[in-house]
C-alpha cells in the first residue's frame, strides 16, 4: 500500500529568518493514525501547513498520490482536511448548516447535494440537532465536532487534527477520542496531550528543531522523549 | 450584549418574521422616504408613523418598551443637530429631527428583530447590495462576540496584575488595550483565512438557497406601501 502522505526533505525558512524545517522527511499509511509530538517552535504546525499548500517551502510532499503545487491545489484541498485548533478560526458562517455546507460548496457541490452532504457530516459528529443554531452559541466541545463536520463535508482521505484537545474539558476530550476511534480516515494528529494520542496512536513522531527526531510506537517515542508532565 | 437581545427576537415565529426578508427590507425603505420626505405638519403624521410601528411590533410579539428604549439610543446624535437647529431659531424644525430620526431607528429595530441576520444579509445581496459589503457585516458579526471576550479577558487579566480603568489616565489604557487587541484582531484574520482556503475557498462566496417570494409577502409589502402612502397624503 502506498502512502497517502508522503513528504521528501522539506525545508522552510520564515521571512525574519527563522528556520522552521530543516529537512523533514515523512510518510503516512492509509488508515493509519499517527501522534505528532514536539515543543513549542519545533516545527509541527509548520509542517501541517504544508501538507496542503498553505505554506510553500522546499522539497516535496504528495497527498494521495498528487503532488502539491499551484495546479493541484484544489483537489489536494479536498483529499486532505485539516481541523484547526481553535474552531472560532474555522466557524464564520451564520449558522452551523451553512458552515459545514461551506467547503462541499466551494468543491462545486450543487447546493442541494451540499446541504445533503453538510446533514451527513453533522450527523457522524452527532451534530445534527444544532444545524440551524449559530455557532457562537455552541459550547467548545460542540464547536470542535462542528469544525470536523466542515471537513469531514468534503469527503477527504486523510484528517489533520492541530491540538484537538485544547479548550476541550474532560469528557469532552472523551468524546472527541469516541468520535475519532470512528472515522476511517488516514490521521495526522498534532497534539501535547499524551494520554489521548496513547488512545488514539500506536505511531508517534517527534518533531525537535525542525527535523523529526523520533519515528516509532507511541509509548517509545513518549519514553525516548521523556514527553510526559509532573 | 444587545446584539444577543435582537438575535434572540429575530428568531420568533410571528406573520412578520415569516415574510421575505426583501419585502421587509423595501417596506423599511419605502417608510423611511416617507418620513423623511413628510415636512409640514408633522405632529398627526408623525402619530401614525409611530402608531404603524408600535402596531408592526405587537403583531411581531415583540416588547415594545423594550424596542423603543433601544431605539433611543440614537436620540443622543439628533438631540445635538436639533439644539444647533433650535439655537438658530427653528424650534418645530428641531423637534421634526428629533422624531424623524427616532421614527427611523424604530423603523430599522423592527426589521432587524424581525429578520434573522443571514436572511437579512441575503435578501440585501438579493437586492444588489455589493456583497464585500455583506461579507464585512456578517464577519463583525460573527466576530463581535470572540473580539468582546478577548477583550473582557484582557480587562481581567490587567485587573488582577492591580490596573485601574479610571478615567483619569482611562484613555491611555484604552489606547494600548486597542492596539493588541488590533493585532490580536488581525492574527485571528489570517487564521480564518487559512481555515477558508483549506476548505477551497477561492474569493467567491456560494448560495445555499434562494428564497422564492409568497403571495402573502406581496400583500404585506402593498399593505405597507399603501398605509404610508395614506399617512404621507
Amino acid at each position: 500500500m502506498s502512502p497517502v502522505i508522503i513528504a521528501r526533505n522539506l525545508h522552510y525558512k520564515y521571512e525574519d529568518g527563522t528556520v522552521a524545517l530543516a529537512g523533514v522527511d515523512f510518510d503516512l499509511f492509509p488508515g493509519e493514525t499517527v501522534a505528532v509530538f514536539g515543543g513549542n517552535g519545533s516545527g509541527k504546525t509548520t509542517f501541517v501547513l504544508h501538507l496542503n499548500g498553505l505554506l510553500d517551502g522546499q522539497g516535496t510532499i504528495e497527498v494521495c498520490g498528487l503532488p502539491v503545487k499551484s495546479e493541484t491545489l484544489k483537489q489536494v484541498r479536498q483529499k486532505i482536511g485539516i481541523v484547526f485548533q481553535d474552531p472560532d478560526d474555522q466557524l464564520f458562517m451564520p449558522s452551523v448548516l451553512e458552515d459545514v455546507a461551506f467547503g462541499p460548496l466551494n468543491l462545486g457541490t450543487p447546493p442541494d447535494q451540499a446541504v445533503e452532504r453538510a446533514r451527513i457530516a453533522l450527523d457522524q459528529v452527532g451534530m445534527l440537532e444544532h444545524q440551524h443554531k449559530a455557532p457562537y452559541h455552541l459550547s467548545a466541545g460542540e464547536k470542535k465536532r462542528v469544525a470536523i463536520a466542515g471537513v469531514l463535508a468534503m469527503d477527504p482521505e486523510v484528517l489533520v487534527l492541530d491540538e484537538p484537545t485544547t479548550f476541550l474539558d474532560p469528557p469532552g476530550q472523551r468524546s472527541l477520542t469516541v468520535l475519532l476511534r470512528g472515522l476511517p480516515q488516514s490521521k495526522l494528529i498534532v497534539t501535547h496531550d499524551v494520554e489521548f494520542a496513547r488512545s488514539l496512536s500506536k505511531r508517534a513522531v517527534f518533531f525537535e528543531k525542525g527535523r523529526i527526531a523520533g519515528d516509532g510506537p507511541t509509548d517509545r517515542i513518549i519514553e525516548q522523549f521523556r514527553w510526559i508532565g509532573l | 450584549m444587545h446584539h444577543v437581545v435582537l438575535e434572540r427576537w429575530s428568531r420568533g415565529t410571528s406573520l412578520l418574521h415569516r415574510r421575505d426578508a426583501r419585502v421587509k427590507i423595501l417596506s423599511l425603505l419605502i417608510f423611511l422616504i416617507a418620513v423623511a420626505t413628510t415636512h409640514r405638519d408633522f405632529e398627526l403624521p408623525g402619530l401614525l408613523y409611530f402608531a404603524v410601528l408600535v402596531g408592526g411590533m405587537i403583531a411581531a410579539r415583540l416588547p415594545v418598551i423594550g424596542m423603543l428604549r433601544r431605539a433611543a439610543i440614537v436620540l443622543p446624535f439628533s438631540l445635538t443637530l436639533a439644539a444647533i437647529t433650535w439655537i438658530s431659531g427653528e424650534p418645530r424644525r428641531a423637534a421634526m429631527v428629533v422624531e424623524k430620526s427616532f421614527l427611523s431607528a424604530s423603523a430599522a429595530l423592527l426589521l432587524v428583530a424581525t429578520t434573522p441576520l443571514p436572511q437579512l444579509l441575503r435578501g440585501l445581496e438579493m437586492l444588489g447590495t455589493p456583497r464585500f459589503l455583506l461579507m464585512v457585516a456578517q464577519f463583525v458579526y460573527r466576530y463581535l462576540f470572540v473580539i468582546a471576550e478577548q477583550a473582557h479577558r484582557m480587562r481581567l487579566a490587567a485587573l488582577c496584575r492591580g490596573g485601574r480603568f479610571r478615567p483619569k489616565g482611562g484613555f491611555r489604557s484604552a489606547a494600548g488595550t486597542l492596539g493588541v487587541l488590533f493585532a490580536r484582531s488581525y492574527e485571528r484574520a489570517d487564521r480564518i483565512h487559512r481555515s477558508m482556503i483549506s476548505r477551497g475557498f477561492e474569493g467567491h462566496f456560494n448560495l445555499l438557497s434562494r428564497p422564492s417570494l409568497v403571495w402573502a409577502d406581496a400583500g404585506f409589502l402593498f399593505l405597507t406601501a399603501a398605509l404610508v402612502a395614506v399617512i404621507r397624503v
